[in-house]
């Protein structure tokens, strides 16, 4: 029941980019086309869930013990960084289309805010090491669920007749928002 | 260049938000009111200012492959201060911005400007950049914080115009996201003509 609970807040209730406001860069970058929201969606699930699993052992067994918890800003990063650059390579071998798609936005996963703010969160929220994996597995894929609906609004908008000041970044905030207000109907799921 | 004009820059023509729209998650979530943004564009002006001036004056000494670790970890040693010092002194807006004040490590603007300004010009113009940009970034965060308290909560820095509640909605998240989408559109308009 537990873990139900966390599931449904952290896809719907709670949904990492629509009510949290992590990870909203890419968010408003590769979502212009439903094929490299995809690729974003697997790297980033990727790195969240491999970034929860390492960093809450460094805070357990190695911040918490020595007692130096102000480092786990540092720290964090660095695992962070480590593991992008992994990805990176990986990725490079396996998938050449998938890897020139993402361009830029591959070595940017390490400033997405919604990697450093799922381990910081699972720190603050006191999860254990299941509890914390559960969540920041079920965070990315709501990452994933609002990036494929917005991604498929805004194919659908590149046919749509909009003013010019509204071009381009304004009136995909406008739409982020309309979809925020939809998923605030969650709100008493849990 | 010109200093004033390097200062400058940040407020309208170059402002990190409201043209550039980089570091969108903390301007989002951070500006339920005017307070609050102002609080987070100060605490990430800071970081900008010593983490630009630290960059430009090791830039020449960090190895080119290395650099992007290099500056996250300097940026990461002011976060940390910053984190430290709004603990000790500023308790209840820290508790306000919560995780926000460690994700300045990874606000898009900082090593955005590390990577275009600081490693390729001197001490003093790079802690000026930094400087111009931090306060154009508090500026934007306060003007959309006021906006979003004023239109929210019908008050301004804690001020109460009218005995009513406000439009709930602008102090909620999809207020957030409205709110930014119509400011970027005055200034692309402004920016135009």
């Amino acid at each position: 029941m537990e873990y139900i609970t966390i599931i449904i807040a952290a896809v719907f209730v709670n949904n990492v980019v629509l009510s949290q406001f992590l990870g909203i860069c890419p968010f408003l970058g590769v979502s212009n086309k439903i094929s490299t929201a995809l690729g974003m969606i697997g790297a980033v699930t990727f790195v969240i869930v491999l970034a929860t699993l390492v960093t809450y052992m460094i805070q357990t067994f190695l911040l918490k013990p020595l007692d130096i918890e102000y480092m786990r800003t540092i720290t964090y990063i660095l695992v962070i960084a480590a593991l992008v650059q992994m990805v990176e390579i990986i990725l490079k071998k396996v998938s050449p289309p998938l890897f020139a798609a993402l361009g830029i936005f591959l070595p940017l996963i390490t400033t997405n805010c919604a990697v450093l703010g799922v381990t910081l969160l699972v720190v603050v929220k006191d999860y254990n090491m299941v509890q914390s994996m559960v969540y920041a597995l079920f965070t990315s894929i709501g990452f994933g669920l609002a990036l494929l609906i917005f991604a498929g609004i805004r194919e659908q908008m590149e046919m749509s007749n909009i003013p010019k000041a509204m071009q381009g970044t304004p009136i995909a905030l406008v739409t982020a928002g309309i979809l925020a207000m939809a998923f605030m109907g969650f709100a008493g799921l849990v | 260049m010109n200093q004033w004009k390097n200062f400058s820059k940040g407020f309208l023509k170059e402002n990190p938000i409201l043209v550039l729209v980089l570091g969108t998650c903390p301007t989002l979530a951070t500006t339920s009111s005017a307070i609050n943004g102002i609080g987070m564009g100060l605490a990430t002006t800071f970081v900008l200012f010593s983490s630009n001036a630290a960059i430009a004056s090791v830039a020449r000494i960090i190895p080119d492959k290395v650099r992007i670790p290099a500056y996250i970890i300097i940026i990461a040693t002011f976060v940390t201060i910053v984190d430290l010092l709004m603990k000790a002194y500023t308790g209840d807006l820290y508790d306000k911005l919560g995780i926000f004040i460690p994700l300045i490590v990874v606000n898009c603007i900082v090593l955005g400007r590390a990577e275009a300004f600081a490693n390729k010009n001197s001490v003093g113009a790079s802690a000026i950049d930094g400087l111009g940009m931090g306060l154009g970034f508090t500026m934007a965060l306060g003007v959309l914080g006021g906006l979003r308290e004023l239109l929210g909560a019908f008050s301004l820095l804690d001020y109460k115009f009218v005995d009513r509640d406000g439009i709930l909605l602008f102090i909620l998240a999809p207020g957030a996201f409205i709110t930014l989408g119509y400011l970027i559109a005055l200034v692309n308009k402004i920016n135009k003509k």
